[in-house]
């Protein structure tokens, strides 16, 4: 899972944000590619425009820009943390 | 329109498996991410827990999506069609200088004196007095709000899929009330960071391709034109839509002079200030960063992107108003039968129109995701907000003390279950309104507008006295009751229309009377009662705070783009420059 340096801390791995955002939006680009390679373009409403294709490579990019900026900038995960479990506000959250 | 009816002749919106496909990918998702968190408690506990290791992005993202509820996606579009782009002085006006007020002003109270809620502060500052009114207020609030997301909430489910009304209600809080319990509260600030993208993903093409039908900035401003000289009984003059100021469609009044007025003091002044800067909702998530500075910048980051949701809201709904067929006939002062709530079409339905009359299936779905996840994150948010506060706030300080803490977990628990039934009731009154916003507004004059002037005298005149923390709030709350009773549409039918203000413009009045109230009777009543000894008001009060508690003695090292200072001077600059421009 996530990776494991030598001291015991941890990268956010799958965990970081910014992978949930990049996966997400990345599969999204797919499905909505897809959708403007193969499916009914709908043009009447678009206004002749390939919206779900455009939309797809973009989210595509962005996806993939998350992701790579979640490798290049791994966040570092402290083992420890003098934080009390469950204080009140974070009910709130 | 021509809208394809595939699934379903009685539905709004005809989704097809592609559109279920991205909805149902989301919610696997946000549920992944809850069960991941509560499976690998011991690494991602400090991960998960807080923004302690977020970066300030991340915290600035999710302060902004807290907010971007259903409230604001559908009020906003719906304000735009109506009124236009006066609509954006909810935004540029209405919320960016708060925002950089409570940077750079307030968060260091906040944070410094450790406190774990707002109204918390108030305890420490005013006693149980105008503890007691705040957080009871504070409650009452966030179980409308609630009632408000969950309607809006309900109303897609009913659009989407053709169920009653009442049954989506209750079918969409069953939902939400499972989103509390499984997402878990950890994964919340993930779910806003995340819906921030999905929203943006959502609404940014139904907005670019909406703004290509019509022909673009001309295209939209002819076609308003042109609506408005067909009605001008019923629609508002093309270059007061088109324009920010004065707003005179928005406040209702008949001069310019007292409109902008109406816009700086009610709105942006009062009503705004006491929305962002006493919220517990959105302070909160500054309150648990890891230190004084980031707690500052958390704000501030937000009202970057803040500034440019009414492009992804109002716009939208500006086009709707030419676009759809509806609701250019509401706005000319027809009725039309349907509507997402199944009782005539309205205001809060333009989006759901023009995304069933522009945007293809697939990035349907996409949209479709982006407002239910908006809605159910944004009554989540009520929802644990009313619970804590009822737990900790009120049932612990004021009913059974000093129990252990699983037994107000507990409590916690029946009030989260209670709280979405209540709000199912405060849907259906929700449903009575035509215009959401109006609704809000109407409640924030009354509990908020007395708070930040409360808020704001206490944190710097040491002078003011517990005594009169409570009967500035009481006083302040009541007088804007009175004035929306006086006004001729705040309560509906209920006003009596003595005062010749109304809509927005009685909000604004009604909000400013509060805060003027409040002012005044807090001072008369501070000279004649018994301060608090000064030794207790250190971290509370400006004057009584070393100027070291309150700022962060590592900041001047961070490069400009990183404090809190250079960083809301580049927001401001930003917000005048786009109040020039429209």
């Amino acid at each position: 899972m996530s990776d494991t340096s030598t001291q015991g801390r941890h990268t956010a791995g799958i965990l970081d944000i910014r992978n949930i955002i990049g996966s997400l939006i990345g599969v999204y680009g797919v499905i909505l590619t897809l959708m403007g390679l193969f499916g009914d373009q709908e043009s009447d409403k678009t206004g002749d425009v390939n919206a779900n294709l455009w939309a797809g490579l973009v989210m595509i990019v962005v996806g993939l820009v998350f992701v790579t900026w979640a490798r290049l900038r791994p966040v570092v995960v402290p083992e420890h943390h003098d934080r009390p479990q469950g204080p009140p506000h974070d009910e709130a959250a | 329109m021509a809208s394809p009816t595939v699934l379903a002749t009685d539905t709004i919106i005809s989704a097809h498996a592609v559109d279920y496909l991205i909805i149902a990918l989301y919610f696997a998702v946000v549920i992944g991410i809850g069960v991941i968190a509560r499976r690998q408690i011991s690494d991602s506990v400090d991960f998960f827990l807080s923004g302690r290791s977020l970066p300030a992005w991340v915290t600035g993202l999710a302060f902004i999506s807290a907010n971007l509820g259903a409230v604001e996606i559908m009020g906003m579009s719906a304000s735009g069609a109506e009124f236009g782009l006066p609509t954006v002085h909810y935004f540029w006006i209405g919320a960016i200088p708060a925002m950089l007020f409570l940077g750079v002003v307030m968060m260091p109270f906040y944070y410094g004196s450790k406190v774990r809620s707002v109204p918390e502060f108030m305890r420490r500052r005013f006693g149980t007095g105008a503890h007691l009114v705040n957080a009871t207020s504070f409650a009452v609030a966030q179980l409308l709000i609630a009632g408000i997301n969950l309607y809006l909430l309900g109303s897609i489910v009913h659009a989407l899929l053709g169920w009653p009304l009442w049954v989506a209600l209750i079918v969409a809080a069953a939902i939400v009330l499972s989103y509390i319990t499984l997402g878990g509260l950890s994964a919340a600030i993930y779910n806003e960071v995340l819906q921030f993208f999905v929203i943006v993903g959502g609404l940014l093409p139904l907005t670019l391709i909406g703004l290509h039908r019509v022909g673009w900035w001309s295209g939209l401003s002819d076609r308003i034109t042109a609506a408005a000289e067909a009605h001008p009984q019923d629609i508002a003059p093309a270059e007061q839509q088109l324009n920010s100021w004065p707003g005179l469609p928005l406040t209702g009044f008949d001069s310019s002079f007292l409109s902008v007025i109406g816009i700086v003091f009610g709105l942006g002044f009062v009503l705004s200030f006491g929305y962002w800067t006493t919220n517990f909702v959105e302070v909160q998530r500054a309150m648990a960063s890891n230190s004084i500075s980031s707690a500052r910048k958390t704000p501030i980051i937000g009202a970057f992107p803040k500034m440019f949701v009414p492009f992804i809201t109002i716009l939208p709904g500006m086009i709707a108003a030419v676009l759809v067929t509806e609701i250019g006939d509401i706005k000319s002062g027809q009725t039309v039968a349907g509507g997402a709530s199944g009782e005539g079409v309205k205001y809060n339905d333009s989006l759901l129109y023009l995304m069933r009359d522009i945007l293809p299936n697939g990035l349907l779905g996409l949209a479709i995701t982006g407002l239910l996840a908006a809605f159910m994150a944004g009554m989540a948010a009520n929802i644990s907000a009313f619970n804590t506060v009822l737990s900790y706030d009120l049932w612990q300080q004021y009913v059974v003390k000093d129990r252990d803490d699983d037994y107000y977990l507990w409590i916690g628990r029946v009030a989260t279950v209670a709280a979405t039934v209540i709000a199912i009731f405060t849907a259906g009154l929700a449903s009575n309104f035509s215009n959401i916003m109006q609704y809000l507004q109407t409640l924030f004059g009354f509990f908020n507008a007395p708070l930040f002037a409360t808020f704001i005298l206490g944190m710097f005149w040491k002078r003011m006295t517990a005594t009169a923390g409570w009967v500035g709030l009481v006083a302040g709350t009541a007088s804007a009751v009175i004035v929306a009773f006086l006004s001729e549409d705040s309560f509906g039918s209920a006003s009596t229309g003595t005062l010749a203000i109304s809509g927005q413009g009685a909000a604004f009045v009604a909000a400013g009377v509060a805060f003027v109230v409040d002012v005044g009777l807090s001072i008369v009543v501070s000279l004649v009662t018994a301060p608090k000894p000064v030794e207790e008001l250190r971290g509370l009060v400006y004057s009584e705070t070393p100027r070291e508690d309150l700022v962060d003695p590592d900041e001047a090292a961070h490069p400009w783009y990183q404090r809190t200072l250079p960083l809301a001077g580049v927001a401001l600059v930003m917000v005048v420059i786009l109040n020039g421009i429209f």
